[in-house]
């Protein structure tokens, strides 16, 4: 298929670092097979990593600048359930069911590629339900921390950096869940009705609907997921 | 990897990518103003950019007004200059240049020049351009808020930003910010368009080694915007919430007017490496379409091939990749550990490396070339000029000790406005005196356009050049008034004044440009499709001005890289992409073409 970067004549493919080279700068497609679409979203991953990765380095930056003490994050998400002090039970809960949702959406993946329309709608709606339980919970824990007296600007346990950084940065993933759940809702609705099976035009885009989108909005997800395990442990645990 | 050899002789590649499924516009509307055309959608663009750079000019007009005849404008007052100096920078650098180079040549050169129809999502394409609008109509919107637009300086620096003793801290500063994050979200949408025509749209042939080095200048630019503007993003974000909720990122404990405020515990420091971050391969995400634009112009119009492409290419990607990793040679007088000035200072000296390359490449292309002295070969060459001028400036700033009794003068503001004002301004003249004939179907005058560019070359040197040897007597930048000081002779407010008249007949020479770009339009020559006989794709357009899909019934196969000028033997002095090869007559059939 890609014959222009042979070098004079040979036959062999370069190896080795010119050989990656070669590939990525190989006629027509840097990435054989990858779709648009799908090359589109993890670029634009790419670049969300980087936002979160500032968010969460100028949250680091914040906990050193302060001199006020930083609250234990144990105790500040403990919950006291049937008189039972369980430290960051919610946010283990929280956890548990976002990344049960990653394996969901792994499975409607699956079964959208094997067009079957049915499976694969009820386990991105489960994949959904998940979500908005996750930011049904989330909503619960600020509304927790509000009534404690928690605010972005204040709050009673410590550095006022702790509930700026907890309010932006969870606010801000809050956010791309509630994303992320509308996407999988609208991707849901489309391979219940069949319009990837004949490739009905999209809305806005006049795109045809592909059944790779279930994959790509798989992969929004999937990140939205790993962002989380990465502000759990740097927030929450530490 | 050179020359003739690029796959000589080999057989056409078959299609890998389908035809796209195009939107068709219906109506005037969808045609002309909800285009999702790439190219019409590149010409909103850069009427917009160019739209709300003639604002910043102006701004520039009066701050040299209060500089050269300090205290006879008395509508100018401290808080009003200061206004001027910020929004100036900022629409300058953000909403004019990248705008410009990104999305109005990006747009409109990036599906013609590797064979494509158009970018890979039209219709987020469009949606990017309008939120640009938006994001300008917000920042101009602040111009005519209670307080006035911010003058916190382009950088925004906290605390003082968001301070009550700066100008339009209640509604100014927060409409910038808002404005900025608006701008990065349409930006993030046109250049994952810009970056993945480049990646996966190419026409047959056309090899990422094929690419002529506009397309290449753009795209680093790009995927670098796309990793350099999310600190700016959260950099706004944390901002706007200090500012209106109260959040302490970047306030430290304040005393104001004998009153403690509210604030405590952030890092103002932490604003400026976020900024930074951004702040400096922003400068190369304005320089590196200006360098692949040059090589363009420099080869067409020189008539012979690019030296070293190859070189170019991996100059172009090695200071894309190097210009993340010296971000706080803007910070050397912010206070650091001289480990971290010594380690930015060194990468800093490091960038000279491939710039060099890209200087000697571009001389040795004109060496013994044709060279062809018409406006956009002027102004590639007066590029170059100023370019190789505030990049050796550059060497000194780059250096701590050289850098920190050199802040904050004069010296800073002519460095950085000759190596990334000036220059790419010339690349963006050069480009469009280039392909507005692809545009528009007519030249642009040729008198107009030399006497524009004599008068905005010679005088962006007798503005800037003076500069720097104010900054050298000591002359701060950023001062509305300096009034009567130990170190500055009274002479220097002579030169002052000659800068300031030497500034306003650059600008009314920008006139000339505006008036020329309509005025050719209705009167220009009628340029035909290949004006400058160059060799890349666009200009085998069946039709001038490219029409909808640009490329007829079929896409173009490409058989040759893009700078086949003056090959010998060839019938005409330049061999365009898309010619194929002829038989090779020197080798036998079957054997190998080395």
């Amino acid at each position: 298929m890609d014959t222009a970067q042979l070098q004079h004549g040979t036959t062999t493919r370069p190896s080795g670092w010119r050989g990656v080279i070669a590939d990525w700068s190989s006629d027509q497609r840097s990435f054989k097979g990858a779709s648009w679409g799908k090359v589109m979203m993890w670029i634009f991953l790419l670049s969300d990593t980087f936002i979160f990765g500032c968010f969460l380095l100028s949250y680091m930056t914040v906990r050193m600048s302060t001199t006020v003490p930083w609250p234990n994050p144990s105790e500040v998400f403990a919950l006291e359930i049937g008189g039972v002090h369980l430290p960051l039970i919610l946010i283990a809960i929280m956890t548990f069911v976002l990344i049960s949702s990653s394996g969901t959406m792994a499975m409607a993946v699956n079964y959208a590629y094997r067009r079957d329309r049915r499976k694969t709608a009820a386990l991105m709606l489960l994949t959904a339900l998940f979500g908005a339980l996750f930011v049904g919970m989330q909503a619960f824990e600020w509304s927790k921390l509000i009534h404690e007296g928690v605010r972005p600007w204040d709050n009673p346990f410590g550095a006022a950096q702790f509930g700026a950084a907890f309010f932006t940065i969870t606010g801000f993933h809050g956010t791309h869940v509630t994303i992320g759940v509308i996407i999988l809702l609208v991707v849901a609705r489309k391979v219940w009705r069949g319009e990837f099976d004949d490739q009905r035009p999209g809305f806005l885009t006049g795109r045809r609907g592909r059944y790779e989108m279930v994959e790509i909005a798989g992969l929004y997800w999937h990140f939205v997921d790993l962002v989380w395990v990465f502000i759990f442990a740097l927030f929450y645990l530490w | 990897m050179s020359e003739l050899a690029h796959g000589a002789g080999g057989p056409i590649p078959a299609a890998e990518v389908p035809e796209m499924e195009l939107p068709h516009p219906h109506g005037w509307w969808t045609t002309y103003v909800f285009s999702q055309d790439a190219k019409v959608i590149g010409i909103q663009y850069s009427l917009t950019a160019l739209a709300i750079g003639m604002v910043a000019l102006v701004l520039s007009w009066l701050m040299r007004l209060q500089l050269g005849f300090p205290g006879i404008f008395s509508f100018i007052d401290p808080h009003a200059y200061y206004q001027f100096i910020t929004m100036h920078g900022m629409i300058m650098v953000v909403y004019l240049l990248t705008a410009l180079f990104l999305g109005g040549f990006g747009n409109y050169l990036i599906p013609l020049m590797v064979g494509a129809r158009d970018m890979v999502f039209p219709f987020v394409n469009m949606l990017s351009y309008w939120i640009y609008l938006l994001a300008v109509l917000v920042l101009v919107a602040s111009f005519f808020v209670p307080g006035g637009p911010t003058g916190a300086g382009w950088t925004l620096y906290p605390p003082q930003a968001i301070l009550s003793g700066t100008p339009g801290r209640d509604w100014g500063i927060v409409l910038m910010l808002l404005s900025l994050c608006l701008f990065i979200v349409g930006f993030t949408m046109g250049g994952l368009n810009y970056v993945v025509t480049v990646l996966q749209a190419r026409t047959r042939g056309m090899t990422l080694m094929r690419m002529p080095l506009t397309v290449w200048g753009i795209f680093t630019a790009t995927v670098m915007a796309l990793l350099a503007f999310p600190a700016l993003f959260v950099g706004a974000v944390m901002m706007l919430l200090d500012r209106l909720l109260g959040t302490s990122f970047f306030m430290p404990t304040l005393v104001e007017m004998g009153q403690q405020l509210r604030y405590g515990g952030g890092s103002p420091i932490l604003f400026q490496h976020l900024f930074w971050f951004f702040g400096h391969p922003e400068v190369y995400i304005v320089a590196l379409p200006a360098f692949g634009i040059v090589s363009d112009l420099i080869s067409t119009h020189a008539r012979r091939n690019i030296f070293g492409y190859r070189m170019m290419v991996w100059a172009i990607v090695i200071i894309g990749a190097l210009s993340f990793v010296v971000w706080a040679h803007h910070m050397y007088v912010s206070g650091m550990n001289p480990w971290f000035g010594f380690f930015f200072a060194t990468t800093t000296l490091i960038i000279a490396i491939p710039t060099a390359i890209k200087v000697y490449n571009w001389l040795l292309t004109l060496w013994r070339g044709n060279i062809h002295l018409n406006v956009p070969m002027l102004f590639a060459l007066g590029f170059i000029v100023t370019f190789v001028n505030g990049g050796l400036t550059g060497l000194f700033l780059g250096n701590v000790v050289v850098d920190v009794p050199l802040s904050d003068t004069m010296f800073v503001v002519a460095h950085f406005h000759m190596v990334m004002g000036v220059a790419p301004v010339m690349v963006i003249f050069g480009g469009i005196y280039h392909w507005y004939p692809k545009i528009t179907g007519r030249m642009l005058d040729d008198t107009m356009g030399k006497v524009h560019f004599w008068v905005t070359f010679l005088g962006a040197y007798a503005i800037f050049f003076p500069m720097h040897y104010l900054g050298l007597l000591g002359v701060p930048r950023r001062y509305h008034e300096i009034g009567e000081t130990s170190f500055v002779p009274a002479s220097a407010q002579d030169l002052n004044a000659f800068i300031s008249v030497v500034a306003l007949v650059v600008g009314a020479a920008q006139m000339l440009f505006l008036f020329n770009l309509f005025w050719s339009l209705r009167y220009g020559k009628d340029s035909g499709p290949n004006p400058w006989r160059a060799t890349t794709l666009e200009w085998q357009t069946p039709e001038t001005p490219p029409g909808h899909g640009n490329w007829g019934r079929e896409l173009p196969v490409v058989y040759r890289w893009a700078y086949d000028y003056a090959v010998p033997g060839a019938e005409q002095d330049f061999v365009p992409q898309n010619q194929p090869l002829p038989a090779p007559t020197h080798i036998a059939k079957g054997e190998a073409t080395a």
